[in-house]
């Protein structure tokens, strides 16, 4: 994260140095598109807030923990689709949920579709892509994530 | 029709705030915690995305339109799609961060199927994340995904920039 600020600063300043305007320009079109797409920050806010609430960690560990492999993939699979974590806190409940017994499998499913399916980012995403592709995106990114949960199964010798 | 909906994200938000104002003043506790949930996100995006949109910024005056088409777009080669899953790489946040970013390549110029790539590739490899996977779920479990994910992202985003590219899709302007 520090890396973030001094790479902006750092860029910002030999900006600065090469043309004044144009970094006028730059920082005027960040703030305009910071407004444009506030709301649908806001929305997301709201909602991963709500979700947040109804879907807590003891309640995925609960289910995650206590199911069969098949309707363990699919319910991991709903659960990271549907929820938001950043990954400093998936990855340690996932390494939990693991030594816990939770098979590779399941934990792949609910891993990736936690990264690569937003039910949440769907206001954000909306804005910039329109529904349809927000919509085809997600689909197709559950199905490549349920392909991953399959082959990580395979290779870890779960299934078959 | 728009002006309409726009009142009404407005109503639904300021119900939202009156719930969770009250909530802290009453104690009413899932109240309170949806509010302390939207606090650390907000907090969190906070610290984010600032920057991100300050180097957006920067890439759209100072980038030129011919250097994104000439590596990203209609007429790059596969290297496009190394690219943009190396930018993907160092992107922070998460998705939240890459949908501006896609949107500002794809407006310079960079091919569909290539801003898909960078989109899924943001989601399931940078690099600060797959270091944290691997201390979690060791490193056998980072490579399978890895190994399977990046060929299903560019063929499923080459497919997907493909059919969108028949129907004539286009992208909303403006924001």
């Amino acid at each position: 994260m520090v890396y973030l600020y001094i790479l902006t600063g750092v860029l910002l300043l030999v900006s600065l140095i090469k043309d004044r305007k144009k970094t006028a320009r730059a920082l005027k079109i960040a703030t305009k598109k910071i407004y444009h797409i506030l709301p649908a920050f806001l929305s997301m806010l709201v909602l991963v807030s709500i979700i947040l609430f109804l879907v807590p960690n003891s309640l995925i560990s609960y289910y995650l923990g206590g199911s069969g492999k098949l309707v363990g993939v699919i319910i991991a699979s709903v659960f990271g689709s549907i929820t938001l974590m950043p990954g400093f806190i998936s990855f340690p409940l996932c390494g939990i949920l693991l030594q816990k017994g939770v098979s590779y499998t399941v934990l792949s499913a609910f891993s990736t579709t936690l990264m690569m399916v937003g039910v949440i980012t769907f206001p954000v995403e909306k804005a910039y892509f329109g529904v349809k592709v927000t919509i085809l995106r997600n689909v197709m990114s559950y199905f490549i994530a349920l392909v991953i949960a399959l082959v990580t199964g395979i290779y870890f010798g779960e299934i078959m | 029709m728009k002006n309409r909906n726009g009142f009404l994200k407005v109503s639904i938000f300021l119900i939202y705030l009156a719930f969770i104002i009250g909530s802290v003043i009453y104690k009413f506790n899932p109240g309170q915690q949806i509010g302390h949930n939207f606090l650390s996100f907000l907090i969190e995006m906070l610290k984010i995305l600032p920057c991100a949109f300050i180097l957006i910024g920067l890439f759209e005056v100072w980038v030129k339109k011919e250097t994104v088409e000439k590596h990203l777009g209609d007429k790059s080669r596969f290297m496009a799609y190394v690219w943009s899953i190396l930018l993907a790489g160092t992107t922070v946040g998460g998705l939240y961060v890459a949908f501006p970013v896609a949107y500002t390549l794809y407006h310079k110029g960079a091919k569909l199927s290539v801003i898909f790539t960078y989109i899924a590739a943001s989601a399931i490899c940078r690099i600060p994340m797959t270091i944290f996977e691997i201390s979690f779920m060791g490193i056998e479990f980072t490579l399978v995904r890895l190994a399977v994910s990046i060929p299903l992202v560019i063929i499923s985003s080459i497919w997907l920039g493909g059919y969108l590219e028949k129907i004539e899709f286009k992208m909303m302007e403006g924001n």
